[in-house]
């Protein structure tokens, strides 16, 4: 059977193909452009080939911030994920508590990140914040201004604070959408607490598990707006993660070529990692169903 | 096996029932004999469900004991009770093998390794489930699902009973019936307490020894196959059982006589004495009415409608509508034609229960 075919059917996709142009292509080639040129000024270029490149891939400055990114990224992902699962788990199931749970849990994702950031930056503060001022009372030498570690501890605890929410959402749906005859099954089977957990909730929980991962890595990893109001990147360059370095380095010094050529080998990096997870994730599913065809096709 | 005693049960999901209507279970004595084949049969929300997780200990009845061999069960634990329960959408651990499933409630009560090995083996052998043993359970079918669910019940050599809640609604029709008849087998070779809830009648009836009728809470008749066609005790026994259920007429009786759809019928019993301002109806199955008779109540024939070995004909007495079973070859001509009822199955209701009246 022949398809029909009409060639004016390309006129169907051209607004998309020229919104998506103008809104992610063109941009994104501009970036490109800059990060094989070099200027003085005067809107002159010049051509500089793969240099920016090879200048990122060997700066410390570089290195740095994307190791402090990785390290920022690791331990969101340890402590959110796991306090996410937890906290879903300790929800009620079923009566008036169960809106008011859901609505506490998603006030923390409604506030702009610069109002978070703001929030953090006053609560952290020894002279006025009230967990600043408390810890000092304390005894405990708190400053997140001059100590690295207190930054990163300020810094750590509000994105907990801000984005666990979303994991516990997500955990939440998954977990109501196991029937009760499973919880039923499970005490006729005599299982515990933790069989129940292990074999009942966290395989029901596998796949928005996966999407809390991969969207938790991605901000994350892009993080700019919170650290950039509570630390501005410091103390020194203690807390300068990849995207604030990218800010500083693009509007702050105006170095276009070298900015450009940070910013797609940081796009590179985020694409690749989630890809990474995606494919791991999944695959761990994948795989067991594979086992378990390879094993029914033997006699 | 254990014979199950339910003694003064009655439930309510609310904390302080006010009356009847509160209760999703009503107040019920019964037993059920060890090694009986038991159906409860009903609509949905009439309560069977809630029963049968009570006698597994899912849920704690408002009111009354649960005695199992006489030992009184009520405040025990699900997992002490020994009961095993198949439910209506299969229950399976999705990341497990077929093995590991059935080995689950064996391991979570710490048996042996050997012992764990030999029954699981055992038990696929009797569900015809050992060529699947060492695959991922997710990945069956629906029916192969359902006989793993029932496998982890039967792996346990402990069972007091074993409570089915309308397990073959997600079957396939013709593996249904496969499913059933290896069911009644195991039941014969291993003459376990079995309780299978259901809402259809071919599958109560052809599965069980004993069907027990639930209406509103109630338990309205308990009785074998036979018993339910023959006499049902309550008018929604007859409406739910048969196909098409039986006729339900209302009446005004007289002793002997019954006004039905403004004509005279003379009954083969005499009533008297029957509560006035009460609700009085006669019931006749549609395989009791003759119908195409020279002499009889008349009735207009509405429609006669074929279905295979036998005629189903929709006519009306009066303004009541009524149905009668017609053999195959039997033609009804013109709209007119006379009835009788076999006086043998006609049956006289007070508020839908049955009143048996005195011999004439």
């Amino acid at each position: 059977m022949d398809k029909p075919v009409n060639q004016k059917a390309w006129f169907l996709v051209l607004p998309v193909v020229l919104l998506v142009a103008f809104s992610a292509v063109i941009p994104l080639m501009t970036v490109v452009n800059y990060s094989v040129q070099d200027t003085f000024g005067n809107n002159e270029f010049f051509w500089a080939g793969l240099e920016w490149f090879d200048d990122l891939l060997h700066s410390d400055r570089f290195h740095e911030a994307l190791w402090r990114q990785f390290l920022f990224s690791g331990i969101i992902l340890l402590l959110e994920i796991p306090l996410g699962i937890a906290i879903a788990l300790a929800m009620p199931r079923r009566g008036w508590t169960v809106p008011l749970c859901l609505v506490t849990m998603s006030l923390p994702l409604l506030i702009p990140w610069n109002a978070v950031g703001t929030i953090w930056q006053v609560f952290g503060r020894g002279d006025i914040g009230l967990l600043g001022h408390t810890l000092g009372q304390l005894g405990v030498d708190f400053n997140y201004t001059s100590d690295a570690l207190d930054a990163w501890i300020i810094i750590v605890v509000m994105d907990v604070w801000h984005w666990t929410s979303l994991v516990v959402l997500l955990c939440y749906a998954g977990l109501r959408s196991i029937p009760d005859a499973f919880y039923q099954a499970a005490r006729i089977d005599g299982a515990g607490r933790w069989a129940v957990f292990r074999y009942i909730q966290l395989p029901k929980m596998h796949r928005v598990l996966l999407i809390a991962v991969l969207l938790r890595f991605m901000d994350s990893f892009m993080i700019y707006t919170e650290p950039f109001v509570v630390t501005g990147g410091g103390p020194g360059n203690s807390t300068t993660f990849l995207s604030i370095d990218l800010v500083k380095m693009a509007i702050g010094q105006f170095d276009l070529g070298p900015a450009a050529a940070m910013s797609l080998v940081y796009f590179l990096i985020i694409l690749l990692l989630s890809w990474i997870f995606y494919t791991v994730m999944t695959n761990a599913g994948r795989d067991r169903k594979a086992r378990a065809h390879a094993a029914e096709s033997i006699p | 096996m254990a014979e199950i005693q339910l003694r003064g049960l009655a439930h309510a999901y609310r904390p302080n029932p006010q009356g009847p209507q509160d209760y999703a279970l009503k107040r019920l004595d019964h037993t059920w004999r060890s090694g009986g084949a038991y159906a409860l049969l009903g609509p949905s929300g009439c309560g069977k469900t809630t029963l049968l997780n009570i006698i597994s200990g899912l849920v704690m009845p408002s009111q009354g004991q649960v005695l199992f061999d006489g030992q009184d069960v009520t405040q025990l634990a699900t997992e002490k009770r020994n009961i095993a329960q198949v439910f209506q959408f299969p229950v399976i651990y999705d990341t497990m093998t077929v093995a590991e499933n059935l080995a689950f409630p064996l391991r979570n009560r710490g048996l042996p390794r050997a012992e764990i090995e030999a029954r699981v083996r055992e038990t696929a052998a009797m569900l015809d489930l050992t060529a699947t043993l060492g695959d991922k359970a997710r990945g069956l079918t629906a029916d192969a699902k359902q006989k793993i669910s029932l496998g982890r019940g039967l792996v346990r050599r402990d069972v007091n009973a074993i409570l089915f809640d309308e397990p073959l609604t997600v079957i396939d029709p013709q593996l249904k019936w496969q499913l059933r008849t290896q069911l009644k087998q195991l039941h014969k070779r291993f003459d376990f307490t079995m309780i299978y809830v259901t809402h259809d009648q071919t599958e109560a009836l052809s599965f069980a020894d004993q069907v027990v009728v639930m209406y509103e809470g109630e338990v309205v008749q308990m009785g074998t196959p036979e018993e339910l066609f023959e006499r049902p005790a309550h008018t929604f026994v007859g409406y739910f059982i048969g196909s098409p259920g039986m006729n339900v007429l209302p009446a005004q009786v007289e002793g002997a006589v019954a006004q039905v759809g403004g004509q005279q019928l003379q009954l083969p019993r005499v009533y008297r004495d029957l509560p006035a301002g009460a609700r009085i109806e006669l019931g006749i199955r549609p395989e009791f009415v003759q119908a195409g008779l020279a002499e009889g109540l008349a009735a207009r024939v509405e429609r006669v409608s074929d279905i295979g070995r036998y005629k189903v004909a929709k006519l009306s007495l009066g303004a009541l509508p009524l149905n009668a079973v017609l053999p195959e070859d039997m033609q009804l001509d013109g709209d007119e034609t006379r009835i009788a009822f076999d006086p043998a199955h006609l049956h006289l209701y007070v508020d839908g229960r049955i009143v048996s009246g005195e011999g004439r």
